[in-house]
């Protein structure tokens, strides 16, 4: 047997690759991400003849330049290894925009093969292609297909075979233009005499990327040789000032234009258009009419934005608590069987709870990613994007920014770990970060118990008033820091909006299936590891060291004492006191075993800075645990203030206990509530950020620049209402 | 010739030009925004910006400030009652 035959698909979005490919490969699929980017990476195998072919889905692409990342990766791919066939996917339906495409393969000479996909859809809307014709005047097999089904697959597979042998190079040639055709002559010759980068692209592109002021082709050929590439861009400046004058056009339109033009040229000669298209859209139209109108437009999109966030939060509730009941169980279990000690309380609460935390966000993840999925195989997301625009693209973020928003806690109760993944239906990068980083402002479910508790210990008449207040400050807070994040560290133009609205359409049952699954595997695969090494480091800091053997000899002799007179005391007036003394003894050693951890020293030391906040050093270790999971503040506040373990959900003692605390006031209380909204995200949405965003880099400015952002505002809040004597 | 901003839905017309280079003079081409390709508005956003479009039998949506550049030739104002076809 020869060896596998390596093939790419690639194509516009919506062409139909993915369903060729999953037709192609069946369960043989392996899915990751390129090096680097969050583009997802599709490579499968199939048997044709008792042949391997490998083959690879590229990302979905209108065009070849380096202005999107999925481009970039698409043309790297090609060009660094080089497979022996690319297979072009063409929606025969719309021809025109996706022969565009096709010209760009022709022009960086890959050996082709056009595969005419939704050849079926076409004939039924009056379009008849001349395949013949069309192979010939682009020079490249082109051979009808229809995907869904099957049909005309093993043509093509017999006709990539071929091609994969006979080893050709597509030598089409694309007229631009006489301004630009001399231009390149003037310019191949250069690059070929001096080998500029000729091991890797064919001469006739380098120039002409060179003339379309392309980045990354400019910068490799600088970094080759300067003097030559220098003058080479001098040419293509010349040039451009040429066009400037005589057409105020730039080169790189010009030759989109003559791209126009030579498929146009090709369609005129290959095809015949019967019908007009109005009958196609007619029912997208008319749900269009209904969907974005002025009134009924918002409307629905609320209700469906309600709709999306109660299925992933309410809906996935008894996995959810299925989960936790599991982990309990296994947590009691853990209890009885292994003897008492640091092994025992490590997998308590370092593994199983860390586990626990991984697999607890699952369900919500897995109904997010389906209803999101349903929401963009029907087409309604980009109906969304497209009404929300105006609002977020005020504040430097994309219309298609809301989903993550919500999701996050736009309706307080969300949470930020779904609502970081959900950003990934933004394709363009700066509003992506943007959104990346501020969603986790939001009022997620975790930070509700906190919010909950110190509103109703400190503002008790008002505790619906604060809460919503609490959600309009947080999406203000959210949507001005994209604003400045945008306008400072992610500056730049904002991304087109230039986009396709897909015809409405019944989401297939398979692909939804599909879309959630692999989305919620990675998460677990990706993220699994990462947090559950940090829960096991923030478990440690909370336990060790542990407190010295003197000390704990004093708290036994301390329950020693307290169970002799609790003896005494039982003889004299019954049984109480004895054992409330022994759990008082119990939490005051808690208490002070949490102060003499790592986290306990941390949040001491911090006391002297975080004093301008009105922040004690108990308040100090309780958003060090929450760092963990924001509803950890509660619990490790009731340790702090020696009151126990508190439960997040009925936390009566523990609110009067801060009522009374004379370190406390209305105005601590507010800035604490504002550091507890807006500081470092917990750890999994820090993880989830790193992936996301490709990069720990971003996840450690989240953390440094949330809390930094936040302390200054408790700080401000703190000072500026003990000036006005408000406390 | 009329600026695409300010067109109303429904008007139909050729792109007579595409006055922008760079990375959304490329974009706007690769989605088939280019002169002698007929256009329609087909309605706007609930904040009148976006605008939608029909172009090449598929529905594209672009930003107010972005229809800036694209020049369109109106077509002769047809009876409005042809228009509803």
């Amino acid at each position: 047997m020869a060896d596998a035959v390596h093939i790419a698909l690639a194509g516009n979005p919506n062409a139909g690759k993915t369903t060729l490919f999953n037709y192609l490969t069946g369960a043989h699929q392996h899915v990751g991400n390129y090096p680097g980017v969050t583009v997802e990476k599709k490579e499968g195998v199939y048997l044709h003849e008792g042949q391997k072919v490998q083959i690879v889905d590229l990302p979905g692409t209108y065009s070849l330049t380096a202005y999107s990342v999925e481009e970039l990766v698409a043309r790297d791919y090609l060009v660094n290894e080089q497979p022996d066939v690319v297979v072009n996917i063409v929606d025969a339906s719309n021809l025109e925009r996706n022969l565009y495409l096709s010209c760009q393969f022709l022009e960086l000479g890959m050996p082709l093969v056009i595969a005419l996909n939704m050849i079926d859809v076409a004939e039924k809307r009056g379009i008849s292609i001349d395949t013949e014709k069309l192979s010939q005047l682009t020079g490249v097999p082109v051979i009808p297909i229809v995907a869904r089904t099957g049909k005309g697959v093993v043509e093509l597979l017999e006709t990539v075979q071929t091609v994969s042998r006979a080893d050709a190079r597509s030598q089409t040639l694309i007229r631009y233009g006489v301004d630009i055709d001399e231009a390149l002559r003037k310019l191949i010759p250069i690059i070929e005499e001096h080998k500029l980068l000729v091991e890797t692209y064919p001469a006739s592109w380098t120039a002409l990327k060179i003339l379309e002021n392309d980045e990354q082709i400019v910068a490799k050929v600088m970094m080759k040789n300067m003097t030559v590439g220098q003058q080479l861009i001098d040419c293509g400046e010349v040039l451009t000032r040429h066009l400037q004058n005589t057409l105020e056009a730039y080169p790189e339109t010009v030759i989109a234009d003559h791209r126009y033009g030579f498929v146009r040229s090709v369609l005129r000669q290959g095809e015949v258009t019967q019908v007009t298209e109005q009958d196609r859209l007619y029912a997208s139209d008319q749900i269009d009419k209904i969907v974005t109108n002025r009134v009924a437009g918002p409307l629905l999109m609320a209700a469906v934005l309600l709709g999306l966030y109660s299925f992933t939060f309410n809906w996935s509730g008894f996995l959810v608590d299925g989960l936790g009941m599991f982990f309990d169980l296994l947590g009691g279990l853990t209890e009885t069987i292994l003897p008492d000690g640091p092994v025992k309380s490590m997998i308590i609460s370092g593994v199983i709870d860390g586990v626990g935390g991984v697999l607890g966000f699952v369900p919500i993840i897995m109904f997010m990613f389906f209803g999101i999925a349903v929401l963009e195989d029907s087409g309604y997301l980009a109906r969304v994007a497209f009404m929300m625009d105006r609002i977020f693209h005020f504040f430097g973020l994309h219309g298609s920014s809301v989903m993550p928003f919500i999701i996050s806690g736009g309706i307080a109760g969300g949470c930020a770990v779904p609502g970081v993944l959900a950003a990934r239906t933004l394709r363009s990068p700066k509003e992506r970060m943007a959104t990346l980083l501020t969603v986790p402002f939001m009022n997620c479910g975790a930070k509700l118990p906190v919010l909950t508790l110190i509103i109703a210990a400190f503002f008790p008449n008002h505790q619906a008033g604060y809460l919503f207040l609490a959600t309009l400050v947080a999406w203000l807070v959210a949507l001005m820091a994209a604003k400045f994040l945008r306008m400072t560290l992610l500056r730049g133009e904002s991304t087109p909006f230039v986009m396709e609205l897909p015809p409405y359409r019944v989401p297939t049952g398979k692909g939804l299936l599909i879309h959630t699954w692999e989305r919620t595997w990675q998460y677990v695969k990706k993220a699994g590891t990462v947090i559950l090494g940090i829960s096991i480091l923030l478990w440690g800091m909370m336990t060790y060291p542990g407190l010295p053997s003197e000390k704990v000899a004093e708290f036994e002799a301390m329950r020693q004492s307290a169970a002799v007179s609790g003896f005494a005391d039982r003889t004299a007036d019954g049984a109480t006191d004895g054992t409330t003394a022994l759990l008082r003894i119990n939490q005051l050693e808690a208490e002070a075993g949490l102060r003499y951890s790592i986290a306990g020293r941390i949040g001491t030391s911090l006391e002297p800075i975080s004093r301008f906040a009105g922040f004690d050093w108990r308040t100090n270790i309780a958003l060090v645990g929450g760092f963990a999971a924001k509803e950890v503040i509660v619990s490790t506040l009731g340790t702090a203030y020696s009151l126990g373990e508190v439960d997040p959900d009925s936390t009566t003692s523990l609110k009067e206990r801060l009522a009374g605390d004379r370190h406390w006031n209305p105005i601590a209380a507010l800035a604490f509530l504002s550091f507890i909204m807006f500081y470092s995200p917990c750890f999994v949405t820090v993880v989830a950020i790193a992936k996301e965003a490709g990069s720990w880099k971003w996840a450690f400015f989240s953390m440094g620049f949330n809390t930094v952002f936040a302390f200054s505002m408790a700080v401000g809040i703190f000072q500026l209402g003990t000036l006005l004597g408000l406390g | 010739m009329m600026n695409l901003r300010k067109m109303q839905t429904g008007q139909s017309g050729i792109i007579a030009s595409v006055k922008i280079g760079g990375s959304l003079g490329l974009r706007m081409r690769e989605m088939g925004l280019v002169p002698g390709t007929e256009i329609t508005v087909t309605g706007r956003a609930p904040l009148y910006d976006p605008v939608k479009i029909r172009i090449h039998g598929q529905t594209l949506t672009l930003r107010n400030s972005e229809a800036d550049y694209i020049e369109v030739d109106i077509k002769v104002e047809t009876d409005p009652a042809e228009e509803k076809f």
